[in-house]
């Protein structure tokens, strides 16, 4: 093949004659509507794509989506394509669509069309690349936008179920009057630490808070950082009039503690869960006995 | 903005509102160490629940005010720190040294009790 027949987008045609042929090929693509969407939708049918939707939906969702596209080929604006995509995207993803079954639908779609352009234009080879320089990065586009679209709306899931799991995962409860349990489980990064901050700030206010008994065991890994967010919770406590007691620091976290040279001297540290509890009870004044041995 | 000191037994209690220059600041603190003096109180409560920013000329003086009260014999408490203030203040890295706080005036109060008792009791 020589060298100058292969076509380089937008060196042969000049401006006015684009504008011409997408002319056409909106025409072209209008003017076929109706076969080219049922062809589409049939090929979609066998593929699978359109499993959990009704015969309605199919009808009303693939007559905007051909719309939207030939529109953005006749304007050469995507805005339309986004705004229809991210709503597709909110739409799919709720219910459960899979990546698969959008983007394979578009990329029929955008078969289709191809398709109808080569049967179009097979006898005028030239035409035809001119016509695909056009069509294709329109195409590309609109793909993109699909899935991008999508990629976001899955993102954004992911970020509502993170901010759910963080709140559950931090709780305050209150185990006495004046005395409150702050369990810790998982990693705890600077977000997490903030937040847990300000939750057992506000439980302390709340409950009239003296003592906190702060456990760790489910704590992974300390390092320095988190050592110096959980001395900075001891602090914040502090200057609220509640004292922080830790527990729960497992032979490994303590070395680690030890080599990193954190000071823990403003931190009461107790060996369990358990130990700490005593240790709070004895220190607002509460006694714990056995019903039968006070009977005795 | 002169700030009044309010006598309550054996106690002597400053009540702090925003907007507080500097100035008013050092006077208050003058004030305080004064009057603990001059009523003869066992315990003085600063209390700063009306705040809602403590910079790090207030954190300074604060402590400054509670030490200058511990060496005139009367111990000090800060009550009434907000959560937010609270945070805000060990992310500045601001701290208040080895003043005693709690959670607000009665327990303020309480806490000074509760010390006073235990003097008492050590020196018997």
């Amino acid at each position: 093949m020589k060298k100058d027949s292969v076509p380089i987008p937008g060196s042969q045609a000049t401006a006015e004659s684009n504008v011409k042929l997408v002319h056409e090929l909106v025409d072209h693509f209008k003017k076929l509507r109706d076969q080219m969407r049922k062809q589409w939708v049939q090929m979609m049918m066998a593929k699978g794509f359109l499993a959990g939707l009704s015969e309605e939906e199919i009808e009303n969702e693939s007559m905007t989506i051909y719309d939207t596209c030939v529109g953005c080929l006749e304007k050469g604006e995507y805005t339309a394509a986004e705004q229809y995509a991210g709503r597709m995207a909110a739409r799919g993803v709720l219910s459960n669509m899979t990546p698969e079954q959008i983007l394979g639908g578009m990329l029929t779609l955008r078969d289709v069309y191809g398709r109808s352009l080569f049967e179009r234009y097979q006898q005028n080879l030239q035409r035809l690349s001119e016509a695909l320089d056009i069509y294709e990065p329109v195409a590309n586009k609109i793909l993109s936008i699909v899935a991008l679209a999508f990629l976001e709306e899955r993102e954004k899931v992911v970020r509502q179920q993170q901010e759910a799991i963080r709140e559950l995962s931090t709780p305050v409860l209150q185990f006495r009057e004046g005395m409150l349990l702050l369990p810790i489980v998982g990693v705890i990064d600077s977000v997490r630490a903030r937040q847990l901050t300000e939750q057992l700030l506000r439980a302390i206010r709340s409950y009239r808070a003296k003592l906190v008994v702060m456990d760790i065991t489910g704590v992974p890994a300390v390092d320095s950082k988190v050592a110096n967010h959980l001395l900075q919770t001891v602090e914040a406590c502090r200057l609220m009039g509640a004292t922080v007691i830790a527990t729960g620091l497992s032979p490994e976290i303590a070395q680690a503690l030890v080599a990193l040279g954190v000071d823990l001297g403003k931190m009461r540290t107790v060996g369990d869960l358990l130990g700490g509890i005593e240790e709070a009870d004895q220190m607002l004044g509460y006694k714990t006995i056995r019903a039968a041995e006070k009977d005795a | 903005m002169a700030v009044p000191l309010l006598k309550q037994g054996d106690h002597l209690i400053i009540s702090l509102q925003p907007g507080l220059t500097d100035k008013d600041w050092l006077k208050l603190g003058d004030d305080l160490v004064e009057g603990v003096g001059k009523f003869r109180s066992k315990g003085a409560i600063i209390d700063i629940t009306a705040l809602d920013l403590i910079d790090s000329f207030a954190a300074r003086t604060l402590r400054s005010i509670a030490y200058a009260c511990k060496l005139r014999g009367t111990e000090t408490v800060v009550v009434g720190i907000q959560p937010e203030v609270a945070f805000a203040m060990v992310q500045l890295g601001l701290t208040l040294g080895s003043i005693m706080t709690a959670l607000d005036l009665e327990e303020g109060l309480a806490l000074l009790k509760k010390q006073a008792k235990e003097k008492g009791t050590r020196g018997r």
